[in-house]
């Protein structure tokens, strides 16, 4: 009923074949465009690839969110390591970059007399462009990296796999929490970066380099809108979305032992890093349109 | 050979496969394997290391999915399903793992709590019974609170066989149940092995590499070879085989006495 199994011997004699009819293989320059073509293509179809499965993944982790069970706890852990845990490093940082920034930024702003407007400015930059970002590549740094090996190592240990032989849904349980709960901590913890960069500025400013406190606070109640903050929220969740889609999918892709892992959780914090600093742009750029600056 | 002829639900077989093929890149593991596992019954399957048995276990959970072939489990062909429709056929199974797959991030009461915790309402001290006592059957008293990521690999192995019974399935698939244990804990778990089968009438897939458990415990035996089942039988028939491969594979264990002339320089 079936065709007869080939022994070994004779298999191995067919794949050999090719190669003793060396008179026919294509001219030289056809293999060279073949392989030029490879090269350049063969990686942006494999980014499409990619990018595909990222938004298959994304649909998945949301088609399971409105369906039982409901695990709250998975949730809570999320929330709790991604939002908690950073929160320390955020304000660290955050911090940091407001009194740096100011302290740049003060020096220059006294020479053509502006020095009213450094508070402003500060936390304009703040608010739309530093804190989403850096606060996104801090998460990434800690949250998304961890995804990938957590995912990474359940995968090559079978653990994945475990999952579904009991009926229960890797997606459900391992990748939507995650994706919900850095969609819901991204724009908080922007928030409290912002909030820190802004003390770290004012701290510099205003003590340090003895600009008016009344002048600082004031300008900067004129100028920042509530437009400029949702701006930075809206930039924040998209790129929560993006660290820990792109976090997940390596992991629960990941392949190959020990190794296999390790280049998950590298590709996860670059693809990601990437991704955040190109779609910062685009998504601002959308934004201005869609919000038509009020001036 | 068409598929509709096992889209009935047949009394005696519960598992028909069909034909099933599987490569991974160029190397083409499973060639045409078909077999028929029986309900009710303790099917074993042996073969040489690297010949598919674990990845034809996992087909059978939908787990991976053929190149070729047909699955039909309760006359249900499983292979055209996705993973939501799988997961009410994957309700019928429970599987050991060859390496167990612990959720290493969980204690060992979690990790065999966690099918009936997903399944099941049951109140908590309940479950604490029923755990403690899958645990006690397999030799593993008062290892409840222990992290899983520090047993020893037998007493892993155990855990996830707990875990895998837990919910008392029809069908249950044991990828290597005493690979790693001691003579002492291998008779406890085939002893268990048995009596699930006989008491609950639970359908068992066995993967063995041991001889003598395979033919005291086997009501029907399969070789698996070349990506094929190139054997089947009870083990008696196994015994009368006239297939070369399959004696001297049973006979190097030197626990099987073939009936017959031995089969070393002798006739096919
Ligand atoms: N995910 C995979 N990717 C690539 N190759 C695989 C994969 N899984 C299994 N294989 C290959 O398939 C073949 C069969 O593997 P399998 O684990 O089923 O063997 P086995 O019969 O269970 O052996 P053992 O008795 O040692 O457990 C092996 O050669 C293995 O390299
Ligand atoms: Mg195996």
């Amino acid at each position: 009923m079936d065709k007869p199994s080939v022994p070994a011997s004779v298999e191995a004699k067919k794949t050999e074949r090719p190669t003793k009819r060396s008179t026919k293989r294509p001219a030289r320059w056809v293999t060279r465009v073949d392989d030029l073509w490879h090269q350049v293509f063969g990686p942006l179809f494999k980014g499409f690839e990619t990018f595909g499965q990222i938004l298959v993944l994304t649909g998945q982790a949301f088609y399971w969110l409105f369906r039982r069970p409901f695990r709250w706890r998975e949730y809570l852990v999320a929330l709790d390591f991604i939002g908690v845990g950073s929160l320390s490093i955020i304000v660290l940082v955050g911090l940091f970059t407001g009194a740096a920034f100011s302290l740049q930024v003060t020096d220059t702003f006294r020479t053509f007399g502006m020095e009213s407007y450094i508070g402003a400015m500060v936390t304009l930059a703040l608010v739309r462009e530093l804190a989403p970002v850096l606060t996104a590549l801090m998460v990434t740094a800690r949250a998304g990296s961890a995804m990938a090996t957590e995912l990474g190592s359940m995968r090559i240990t079978e653990q994945i796999d475990a999952l579904r032989t009991m009926a229960v849904s890797p997606v459900q349980y391992l990748v939507t929490p995650r994706i919900v709960a850095s969609i819901i901590m991204m724009p908080l913890l922007t928030m409290v970066f912002s909030f820190a960069g802004m003390v770290g500025a004012y701290l510099v400013a205003v003590i340090l380099l003895e600009v008016d406190h009344g002048l600082f606070i004031s300008e900067t109640e004129w100028m920042v809108d509530t437009y400029d903050i949702k701006i930075g929220l809206i930039k924040a969740a998209i790129f929560g979305w993006v660290l820990s889609s792109v976090g997940c999918h390596q992991g629960i892709s990941a392949a190959g032992g020990a190794k296999g892992v390790g280049l998950a959780t590298t590709r996860a914090v670059v693809y990601s890093s990437v991704a955040v600093l190109m779609l910062d742009y685009f998504v601002g750029d959308i934004l201005l349109i869609i919000y038509e600056s009020p001036s | 050979m068409t598929a509709t002829d096992f889209t009935e639900r047949d009394e005696r077989y519960q598992i028909r496969v069909r034909n099933l093929h599987k490569s991974f890149g160029k190397h083409h593991v499973l060639r045409g394997i078909d077999l028929d596992i029986e309900r009710h019954k303790i099917n074993i399957i042996i073969g040489g290391s690297g010949q598919g048995k674990s990845v034809l276990c996992k087909h059978l959970m939908g787990l991976l999915k053929p190149d070729e072939g047909h699955i039909f489990v309760d006359g249900l062909d499983i292979v055209p399903l996705n993973e939501v429709e799988m997961n009410g056929v994957r309700r019928k199974f429970g599987m050991l793992f060859q390496q167990a797959a612990l959720f290493d991030s969980m204690t060992v009461e979690e990790n065999v709590s966690f099918p009936l915790r997903e399944h099941t309402n049951l109140p908590r001290n309940k479950i604490q019974e029923m755990v403690a006592e899958k645990l006690a059957i397999l030799g593993l008293h008062n290892a409840e609170k222990k992290m899983s990521s520090e047993l020893s690999g037998g007493m892993a192995k155990r855990v996830g066989l707990a875990r895998a019974i837990v919910l008392e399935p029809e069908i249950l698939i044991y990828d290597e149940p005493t690979t790693g244990l001691d003579p002492i804990a291998t008779k406890n778990v085939d002893n268990m092995i048995a009596e699930t089968a006989q008491h609950l009438g639970v359908t068992s897939i066995v993967i063995s590499h041991d001889m003598a458990s395979t033919f005291r415990i086997a009501d029907r035996i399969f070789m698996l070879q070349g990506g094929r089942i190139v054997a089947n039988g009870t083990p008696e028939e196994i015994l009368d085989t006239t297939n070369e491969d399959l004696r001297v594979f049973v006979e190097t264990s030197g626990t099987v006495k073939f009936h017959g002339q031995p089969s070393m320089g002798g006739a096919v």
